[in-house]
């Protein structure tokens, strides 16, 4: 299941663990990526916590915890190369997976459909 | 091309042009300008040091200095009572950095003054050109005629590819040297030109007709060495080459010796100089120049890949509670593919290798003080 936020995140829910990362329309909004900062992994977060940042050339932005629960895994080669967040936003620069700690949390995000409209 | 509203912002002359190129137009010292074009700041900046990038920088302001005598020597010497630099030893067809000074010894702008033998030639901030305009009137109309250039536009055209594309449309250019400036022909077009620019490279800024700018701006753009830059390169472009931004470094809170610009002010205008003081704050500058500063201007580099950004503080260590400096400009050098940064630091720790520390989202980061610039110039001397 693929879910969207309002601040430009997907979500790819598999069982109970969601994979994040940004959109490639925040990638696009950002511009070149030059710094991203993960959070740790085993940190519980509130849905809306301020958790990672990345930032363009220009400025630096927080990025949020999309859904309530605990980092179980970061994607520990992106610091290396934050050039990744533009060039394949939606799968290879992943962010982090979170152990959901509440899945009707997800039943307020959009879905695909959604998503494009709100970006439109 | 007035920017002295504060709800609507003005346009430059290739405005349209900027739009039809995918240029990002934001909001810039009262102008709508492009902060990058889909090549993006990254590609921009590397391509500028790598072949040519062409500077739509027609926001800034242009005015001609002359004397109601018409004598250039009498304009000269009216200028060098507002800044503390030798304009008077200036030859004909060359350029030189200024600063318009203040009573404190604080800088009011940074600005290009160049000779060119009936008539001083000066480019201004954008940001500062109305109180420019208002500081030389004030000071100077009993002696200079004092015109705004309101009909011409400003190109910059950058890298080490700019001399070869520039010899395409002009048989004199390639044969400037480094802040030689004067009347050139481009494709055609009646030009004022000088071998400067703001990024570190050679490279040609070109004063130029806003009935012609399109025309010029099209040729420039029709060779395959040249991509249109955006303020956003322009920036990170001018911090690799340790270049002050005014309104950052440079401000009516910074005197020219904190900010380390010691070199632009030549000989003839110091203590025992032949035309020595006689500039706006020249007691205080003459006395930093001899006793030194509490604080200065320096390069610096953090440890780690973040960005450290303008307006950070600078602590002396991990856990010391009051600020000791602060930064100025920051963010990424894409030719050093790393983070770097410009700020003021205590004079006793503003040597090579010290160490600092700045406060970002809570924590303290360590940053080196590092020699400017931080990629070397590469000017056709």
């Amino acid at each position: 299941m693929l879910k969207f936020t309002t601040d430009h995140e997907w979500l790819k829910i598999e069982g109970d663990v969601a994979t994040c990362g940004i959109t490639d329309h925040a990638q696009d909004q950002l511009g070149d990526v030059v710094f991203v900062e993960l959070p740790k992994v085993g940190t519980a977060v509130k849905q809306g916590d301020s958790i990672a940042v990345v930032e363009s050339v220009k400025a630096a932005s927080d990025v949020y915890a999309p859904v309530s629960g605990t980092i179980t895994e970061i994607n520990k080669g992106l610091p290396d190369e934050p050039g990744l967040i533009n060039t394949d936003p939606s799968k290879a620069a992943w962010f982090f997976k979170i152990k959901l700690a509440d899945k009707a949390e997800l039943e307020a995000l959009m879905d695909e459909a959604t998503y494009s409209k709100y970006i439109a | 091309m007035n920017s002295s509203c504060y709800d609507t912002l003005g346009r430059v002359p290739l405005h349209d042009l900027h739009v039809a190129l995918g240029g990002k137009i934001v909001p810039f010292a009262g102008y709508e300008m492009p902060v990058q074009y889909a090549t993006g700041v990254l590609k921009e900046h590397l391509h500028t040091r790598a072949a040519a990038g062409l500077f739509d920088v027609s926001h800034m302001g242009q005015i001609v200095l002359r004397a109601k005598s018409g004598k250039v020597e009498d304009a000269a010497r009216a200028l060098e009572s507002l800044v503390p630099v030798d304009i008077l030893g200036l030859g004909i067809g060359r350029q030189r950095y200024a600063l318009f000074t203040n009573d404190t010894g604080g800088i009011l702008d940074d600005l290009m003054v160049a000779n060119f033998g009936t008539h001083l030639f000066l480019v201004v901030n954008a940001a500062c050109k109305q109180a420019d305009e208002a500081h030389l009137r004030a000071h100077l109309s009993d002696v200079c005629d004092i015109e705004v250039l309101h009909d011409r536009a400003l190109l910059a055209l950058q890298g080490p590819m700019a001399e070869s594309v520039l010899a395409r449309f002009s048989a004199t250019t390639s044969a400037m040297k480094f802040m030689d400036a004067g009347a050139h022909e481009i494709a055609g077009i009646a030009c004022f030109v000088s071998r400067s620019g703001y990024t570190g490279e050679d490279g040609f800024e070109i004063s130029v007709p806003v009935a012609d700018v399109r025309k010029l701006a099209d040729a420039l753009l029709s060779q395959p060495e040249v991509l249109p830059i955006g303020l956003g390169a322009r920036d990170s472009l001018r911090l690799e080459a340790g270049l002050c931004l005014y309104g950052h470094e440079i401000n009516t809170q910074t005197t020219p010796v904190e900010a380390d610009l010691n070199w632009a002010m030549q000989k003839a205008r110091r203590t025992s100089g032949a035309r020595a003081g006689g500039f706006p704050g020249a007691d205080v500058i003459l006395r930093q120049l001899g006793e030194g500063t509490v604080v200065k201007r320096v390069g610096l580099r953090p440890e780690g890949r973040a960005p450290v950004r303008d307006g950070a503080q600078l602590f002396a260590s991990e856990s010391a509670p009051d600020p000791i400096g602060h930064i100025t400009s920051g963010g990424f050098g894409p030719t050093l593919n790393g983070p770097i940064a410009m700020g003021y630091v205590p004079s006793a720790l503003a040597t090579v290798d010290s160490k600092v520390f700045a406060e970002v989202r809570g924590q303290r980061l360590a940053m080196i003080v590092t020699a400017l610039p931080f990629v070397p110039n590469t000017y056709k001397r």
